[in-house]
């Protein structure tokens, strides 16, 4: 089990992943906004997205897990 | 003059305003998102009113709320700054329709040149030098040809419903055009079911290079000299200076004049900016204009003498201006560099505590400050926290100042950019005034690998 989490603070932009869904290492998971500019957030290994703990709108901070992947 | 006015904007640039007012005895009122609540503008301000959330949409673009709180607190005019609201139409319309003053062009001028099209058109009406386009698809090889042959080699061929590079290539003499052109319109017919193909002149390794203008309401208007901004990364302005260090004196006076032709032809007033791409040739063409006070505004503040600020109040007040073109002078050297909250080697952001911050003194050393020691650097907003503006006797002077002030400059707590400035600023190709669009990529980031 992997958590992802957010490289820094900002909001969920986008959910790019669904629960479920087979992910690849690098693969992005979800981009953030943080000062103006789009952060993805890549899956760090290969497999299940077992759970998205953030919504789009949603804020972050860094290290808050985003998904758990299987 | 106006007793009162609001500021519709944050960070550094509320408080430069803020400052100008404060020596003109004009009452200042800011407005702040939950997320600014201890910005250093809030305490200066004489009044401060909380307008929303801290995502701009909530607060700093609630066009409503902020109309309201400049009737509610008595402001005549309203200052917009740069970004947010700036160059939004509507929100000028708008503000004038309350019965307050918009310290800016009218919005139809502002409508116009935000109109890419609209305002290319309008600058070759004006007499003012477009990058050379074709206006109309081109049919073939040879009417490609034909056309590459007036405007010059190299040429950029153009799918016209292209974007993100499909059916665009840049060729740089005839051979190549006859074997890219008819490939390039099958693939965009392919891609994008059209295969019109536009050709417009490349402009390679330009130099970015504009001019400030000063118009008030009554048709006069000055230019003062330009500022050369092609230091960039992610396409945003790291270094800005002015004078340029190679621009000749024929050619500032060329760009000073076709500047003043777009004011003219406009009916342009207050404080804008008209962008130029500048060759090797010291061939210099319209880009976009800026209906608005710019970030890099102090450098040319530093080397006029003039305060842009206090010029905008006055001129949107009605006042004649009062500079005379022929009075003006360059005195000295300016640089101005940003500080931004990121990484020095990806250009991430880097928002969080900042801790510690330490501000180099001296002669010729200007600060403009969003954030203060030991506060928070939010995550909404551009990650610019700080400017430093350089004045020296000369270009030689002026980096000389500018390096020992970026040693002595400390930010803790954050990623921020000092150390990209200091390795750009004391980068040979820089004292040489090799300041192309291309720097960052050809001189700043092959010094990364190597250590």
């Amino acid at each position: 089990m992997t958590e992802i989490k957010a490289s820094m603070a900002g909001s969920v932009w986008k959910i790019v992943a669904s629960e479920g869904a087979q992910v690849n290492d690098g693969e992005d998971i979800a981009i953030l906004e943080s000062m103006k500019m789009e952060i993805p957030i890549p899956a760090e290994t290969s497999g299940t997205v077992k759970e998205l703990k953030v919504s789009e709108g949603d804020f972050v901070n860094e290290g808050d897990v985003i998904a758990i992947i299987e | 003059m106006f007793q009162k006015i609001l500021i519709a904007n944050r960070g550094e640039i509320a408080s430069r305003i803020i400052r100008t007012c404060q020596r003109l005895n004009i009452e200042t009122v800011a407005v702040y998102s939950e997320a600014d609540q201890q910005a250093p503008y809030v305490q200066m301000a004489d009044e401060s009113y909380l307008i929303g959330k801290p995502r701009v949409n909530e607060s700093y673009l609630n066009v409503d709320k902020i109309l309201q709180v400049a009737k509610d607190s008595g402001a005549e005019a309203i200052h917009p700054g740069y970004g947010l609201l700036s160059e939004n139409a509507e929100f000028a319309k708008r503000t004038e329709e309350a019965g307050l003053t918009f310290i800016g062009p009218d919005a139809d001028v502002i409508a116009k040149m935000g109109d890419k099209i609209a305002a290319r058109a309008e600058m070759k009406a004006a007499g003012v030098p477009i990058i050379p386009g074709t206006e109309d698809a081109v049919a073939n090889t040879d009417d490609a040809k034909k056309i590459a042959g007036e405007f010059g080699y190299p040429v950029m061929l153009k799918a016209a419903a292209g974007g993100g590079g499909i059916g665009m290539q840049a060729v740089y003499n005839d051979e190549e055009l006859e074997k890219a052109f008819e490939g390039n319109s099958k693939r965009a017919q392919a891609f994008f079911g059209d295969g019109k193909m536009f050709i417009e002149k490349l402009i390679e390794h330009p130099r970015h290079i504009e001019i400030q203008v000063l118009a008030d309401r009554h048709g006069n208007a000055v230019h003062l000299f330009e500022r050369e901004c092609s230091i960039q990364r992610r396409h945003q302005k790291v270094v800005e200076e002015a004078p340029s260090p190679v621009l000749s004196e024929e050619t500032r006076e060329k760009m000073g004049e076709s500047a003043l032709k777009a004011v003219a032809s406009l009916g342009y007033s207050n404080a804008g900016t008209i962008e130029f791409l500048v060759d090797d040739e010291e061939n210099f063409y319209f880009l976009e204009m800026n209906t608005r006070l710019q970030v890099e505004h102090p450098v040319t503040e530093q080397i006029t003498g003039i305060d842009l600020v206090e010029q905008q109040l006055r001129v949107a007040d009605g006042e004649h201006l009062s500079i005379k073109q022929k009075d003006l002078i360059i005195d000295g050297h300016a640089i101005e560099v940003r500080i931004y909250a990121e990484d020095p080697n990806t250009f991430y952001p880097s928002p969080g505590k900042l801790t510690k911050m330490v501000l180099p003194e001296g002669p010729g050393v200007r600060h403009e400050l969003a954030v203060e020691g030991d506060s928070q650097v939010t995550p909404f907003y551009d990650p610019m926290i700080a400017k430093l503006v350089i004045h020296g006797e000369n270009r030689e002077d002026a980096i000389e100042r500018l390096t020992k002030a970026l040693h002595e400059y400390e930010i803790e707590g954050i990623k921020c950019n000092l150390t990209m400035l200091k390795r750009v600023v004391t980068h040979e190709k820089f004292k040489e005034g090799e300041t192309k669009t291309t720097f960052v990529e050809n001189y700043y980031l092959p010094t990364l690998t190597n250590h």
